[in-house]
């Protein structure tokens, strides 16, 4: 087991209220000690008392984030019984991300799920009438690890980090092809392509990591389509999304023939909300063309709300829609249950898939916004949900993970300035194959001896 | 009439091929009465393929099982005809030692050492059961009939059960070389629960060496300076005249005659079921699988000082022998080839190590042990190295003493049998620098230092072999001390020196040590400017060299090492449950019960169990640690 320091947002990622980040480990007190400041400039943390509680600031370098309360644990008096902290911020998605970044700058690593009470078991610290609860903590842990990992997802993210992977993965290949076969495979001037290589995937990773540090999917939302059949009552979750009667709703199905776009706050997250005309065959010239332009909206889509109406058998308007729905992201809101249903869940995961999550929603009644609301947020932080069709990363520990990628690759590009012998070029480029499996949910296993086989002719 | 043996006998050594001989005489010289079979006395140490010893990743399991005291670096170095240190450009982890043998030297030099070791018999005859009660190995009966007794039994049948040796539609019921296969093993193995693989190999033709233009091959010239493997020879006593290997090239002609026969190979037409190595490619298969290259390397290599036959490296195959002959006469020099012997492939049964500890002894029959080819390898040094542990280990359970497991961070012969008991094998299984995450401690050089202490404890090293060592590793500490402490000026001398080595002046003073690690100087270069250096044992400037010039390297390994061992430390029980882990996943749960991991760190190496399977499995077994310690109160 690992006993480093670990970070992880105590409190619901969201707008409102405190936030709560906790660090448990040995440097959690150095790290607070680097990055929270006294209002009492004499003041030093590492004098302060167990159990106590103290004002100031926490600073990125010399850039104030917030003003703060934070609360110090000594072990083996804490949860964990490790040396604990507990940075109580003003919320804020942007601020609490700032913070968290930052302690994680400093050495700790994000916590995996489940993790500071797994710590508290290993440490003894919970008794054994516990331990179940611990165990469905863990095993809680090890399915949202799972949901979480980006190999669940087609997206452009999960496509970079594969091709990362793919191009390090090929590299020590062939340089453990020609150390385990010298006299079959030279290395002769091999260095300096692989820098070459190597400075423009590092550069790639660079591009990525800016990506979740510019807030831009903050300010300008995730593009969210509105899809269903013809009054299945998308426009009615429009208006209540957005709170007005903009859309116009009629018991006429096919009234709304062109797009109509909102922006939207929901929970922390903007999205940039998109009704669209119902999908079905039509006669209609009006129609068709709103029918068009719905599917090419679909296509550009971040995120996918498709309502069925519960009180209507599915047809070969409902397939039209499936097919759309591939390799999106999509929640399927089961519209209208405050009429009598005529499809179950059931039926809708038969035909469309169980993979999408489906929530019960009725608009006109504006039941289930909340649940709607969580999930996407969820989908959001877990780094699920891709933004503008760019590879845009939202999850820490992708960050984290691509950070560290990059360094091992940079390390490699240092190995090779300072003339080092090739056979040490494969200690930081597996490095880096690991630090994106670990985004990827993939580990190692026999990843290279198969590459090695497959690509290069090798042996007696 | 039956025949019982009525002398005293411990262990049963079956077969006498690289395996078989380490594991004999790793017993023998502990003390134990050993009994070893063979087919054929004449077949001792044989190496039916490749003419030499070593090699890349092969070359460092020669040193460990040269420091753990087994006999195989000591053979070459009384055998060998020409010898090279590969990789010598790379770094110190890749530098591995290959030497051509005499191959019938090599096998009669080991076949007087075991002549001549006391507690050693060698008994020509086949074994066809394995006697065992109530999951305890009780013997062996042989063909004839005759029993055996003995406390534990060490299978080294290398490819020889059930053997068969394939070239086109010809296929032989032999074992290598046309010697006797031995057919009935396996079905008493069957018998005991043992679950059995085949697997398939091959060589190629060997062929007289007056046949062969030479002048149309580059010729391949042994080392200057020859380094012996074991860390006994001294170095002097074996600089000789050395034999050259030739180097040709196959061509758009050799690959044509190979596809236009593809159908007539029984690799393609299904007539071979066994699985081939990927990394030993038949010729036939890199012309398949590697279309694009025009053409493939062929090693012309000798077989010995006295005979004109030589080992065409590079070409194996089981096409019919009228297509070997036109394909091996296409290659440049070999025009007017003559065949002596043909190539083919072998098939031949093992087991699914799997089956195994990581003691090589067998989890379902107390006392039996396994090691070499049996177990799923190729090579002769993995299977001498799993010979030697297998022979280790049963003398010692004989003796009651602990069992030797060697793990990933102390030697590759630790990777290796680690990888076969862990790791779902589907080929023969070799040895690759690539497969030893820690490899830049896990040195040749240094192979002394990892484990003669081992070797010592385990009573395999001498007492003088033991101190000479802890000599050197005190001579490396204080030297390595000594050169970070020596300050170097910015004289005249010291400007010199680097200019004539192509290096940076200095502009301020700097330590011995410093100068070390750039990578255009060393240890030794840097004599002149170092006059109060001492005289030191053989191999302590390497060693000084090395840790000094890559310490940052070597330290981050260590701290790789720290994390590897803590869950090596975290055992599992012998009969764990994992059906009664409640949150495993379920192909997490088949994977571990099927493969019965010892440690928390062996379960993480199973394919298909994740991390998060990892945490289940340690927070439950936490929990019944806890229980179990609750309910002794």
């Amino acid at each position: 087991m690992r006993y480093d320091t670990i970070v992880a947002v105590a409190s619901a990622m969201s707008s409102a209220g405190i936030g709560i980040i906790r660090i448990s480990g040995n440097d959690s007190f150095s790290i607070l000690e680097h990055i929270f400041r006294f209002k009492d400039e004499k003041k030093r943390i590492s004098d302060q008392p167990s159990y106590t509680i103290h004002y100031g600031n926490v600073y990125d370098g010399e850039e104030l984030l917030d003003e703060v309360i934070v609360l110090l644990m000594r072990g083996p008096h804490s949860y964990t019984t490790e040396d604990t902290v507990e940075i109580d911020c003003h919320g804020g998605i942007l601020v609490m991300r700032r913070i968290l970044e930052t302690v994680i700058r400093e050495g700790a690593r994000p916590a995996d799920p489940g993790e500071f009470t797994k710590r508290a078991f290993l440490n003894g610290r919970i008794d054994l009438s516990q331990a179940e609860a611990v165990m469905d903590v863990i095993q809680a842990g090890n399915r949202m690890a799972l949901e979480s990992s980006l190999s669940q997802l087609k997206g452009a993210v999960a496509n970079k980090i594969r091709f990362f992977r793919e191009t390090i993965l090929y590299e020590t290949a062939f340089l453990e092809s020609a150390l385990d076969d010298p006299e079959h495979i030279s290395l002769d001037g091999y260095s300096k392509r692989l820098s070459e290589t190597l400075k423009s995937l590092a550069a790639d990773m660079k591009v990525l990591i800016d990506s979740f540090e510019n807030g831009r999917i903050i300010k300008e939302g995730i593009k969210t389509v509105i899809l269903g059949k013809p009054n299945a009552g998308k426009s009615s979750l429009l208006n209540v999304l957005i709170g007005e009667d903009r859309a116009i709703v009629t018991e006429i199905a096919g009234t709304t023939r062109d797009i109509l776009e909102e922006e939207l706050y929901l929970g922390g997250i903007s999205l940039k909300l998109l009704d669209t005309a119902g999908i079905r065959k039509t006669q209609d010239l009006v129609e068709q063309i709103g029918v068009g332009r719905a599917k090419e909206q679909a296509e550009n889509a971040d995120l996918i709300l498709y309502v069925v109406d519960t009180s209507r058998e599915m047809d070969e308007d409902d397939v039209e829609i499936c097919k759309i729905l591939e390799n999106k992201k999509v929640i399927i809101l089961l519209n209208k249950s405050d009429l009598k249903t005529v499809v179950t869940a059931d039926a809708v995961g038969q035909r469309v898939g169980y993979q999408y999550p489906m929530i019960s929603i009725s608009a006109k009644e504006k039941e289930g916004m909340k649940l709607l609301e969580d999930q996407i947020r969820e989908l959001f932080f877990q780094g699920a949900i891709s933004f503008n069709h760019e590879s845009v990363i939202t999850n820490i520990r992708h960050k984290t993970s691509l950070e560290e990628a990059r360094k091992s690759l940079l390390m490699v590009e240092d190995s090779i300035q300072n003339g080092m012998p090739e056979d040490f070029y494969t200690i930081d480029l597996m490095d880096a194959y690991n630090s994106l499996g670990y985004i990827l949910g993939e580990n190692l296993g026999e990843d290279l001896v198969q590459e090695i086989f497959s690509k290069f002719c090798t042996g007696k | 009439m039956k025949f019982i043996y009525k002398e005293d006998c411990q262990v049963i050594v079956v077969g006498a091929g690289h395996a078989g001989c380490e594991a004999a005489l790793a017993c023998a010289r502990l003390g134990i009465k050993t009994v070893m079979f063979t087919v054929s006395i004449d077949s001792i140490a044989l190496m039916p393929c490749n003419p030499n010893i070593g090699g890349t990743s092969k070359g460092h399991l020669v040193r460990e099982i040269d420091a753990l005291g087994g006999e195989m670096g000591k053979n070459i170095d009384r055998t060998f005809i020409q010898s090279k240190m590969l990789n010598i450009s790379k770094g110190p982890a890749v530098h591995s030692l290959r030497a051509q043998a005499d191959k019938s030297e090599y096998s009669r030099s080991m076949r007087r050492v075991l002549e001549n070791t006391d507690n050693l018999s060698i008994v020509q005859a086949e074994v066809t059961e394995i006697l065992s009660e109530n999951g305890q190995v009780l013997g062996v009966r042989t063909y004839s009939g005759a029993v055996y007794f003995a406390k534990a039994v060490i299978l080294c049948t290398g490819t020889y059960l059930k053997a068969r040796c394939i070239y086109g539609e010809v296929s032989n019921a032999t074992g290598p070389n046309g010697l006797q296969a031995a057919n009935y093993l396996t079905d008493s193995l069957k018998a005991l629960g043992i679950e059995m693989l085949r697997f398939k190999t091959g060589t190629p033709a060997r062929i007289d060496k007056r046949s062969v233009d030479f002048s149309k091959m580059e010729e391949q010239k042994g080392d200057e300076r020859i380094e012996p493997f074991s860390f006994t020879t001294d170095s002097e006593e074996i600089q000789k005249e050395q034999v050259s290997c030739w180097l040709t090239y196959t061509n758009e002609k050799t690959h044509d005659i190979i596809r236009n026969n593809l159908d007539r190979s029984p690799l393609y037409s299904g007539m071979i079921e066994g699985t081939g190595p990927r990394y030993c490619p038949s010729i036939e298969d890199k012309v398949v699988k590697f279309a694009d290259k025009d053409r493939h390397q062929v090693f012309i290599e000798p077989e010995g000082l006295y005979t004109n036959e030589m080992y065409v490296g590079g070409m194996s195959s089981s096409l019919p022998e009228d297509v070997q002959h036109k394909m091996y006469s296409s290659v440049a020099g070999l025009e007017n080839v003559r065949i002596v012997r043909n190539a083919y492939a072998i098939e031949y049964d093992c087991i699914d190590p799997r089956q195994l500890y990581p003691t090589l002894e067998f989890r379902n029959i107390s006392g039996l042990f396994s090691g070499g080819q049996f177990n799923g390898s190729s090579g002769y040094e993995e299977a001498a190295a799993q010979g030697l542990l297998a022979g280790i280990n049963a003398a010692r359970k004989i003796l009651g003493k602990e069992q030797i497991v060697l793990d990933r961070s102390q030697a590759y012969i630790g990777v290796l049998i680690d990888d076969l008991v862990t790791k779902e094998n589907k080929e023969p299984y070799r040895m690759m620098t690539s497969r030893a995450e820690y490899r830049l401690l896990l040195r040749q050089d240094n192979a002394d230092i990892r484990l003669t202490k081992i070797g010592y404890d385990v009573g395999l090293i001498s007492e003088e072999r033991y101190q000479f060592l802890l000599e050197k590793e005190r001579q490396i500490q204080e030297e390595i001390h000594r050169i970070k402490h020596v300050n170097i000026g910015t004289g005249e001398k010291v400007q010199e020196l680097l200019k004539a080595a192509d290096s940076t002046p200095l502009t301020s003073g700097s330590t011995l040590g410093e100068l070390i690690r750039r990578p255009e100087l060393n240890y030794d270069l840097l004599a002149p400017l170092d006059p109060n250096r001492p005289v030191l044992l053989k191999g302590v400037a390497e060693q000084v060299n090395i840790n000094v010039k890559y310490e940052g390297y070597i330290n981050r390994q260590k701290k790789q090492i720290e994390q590897f061992k803590k869950m090596e430390k975290k055992k599992i029980p012998e009969n764990f449950s994992y059906k009664e882990v409640p949150s495993l996943r379920i192909e997490a749960r088949q994977k571990l019960e099927l493969y019965r991991p010892v440690s928390i760190g062996q379960a993480s190496r199973i394919s298909g169990v994740s991390p998060a399977d990892i945490s289940v499995l340690v927070v439950y077994l936490e929990q019944q640690r806890r229980k179990q310690h609750i309910e002794r109160n």
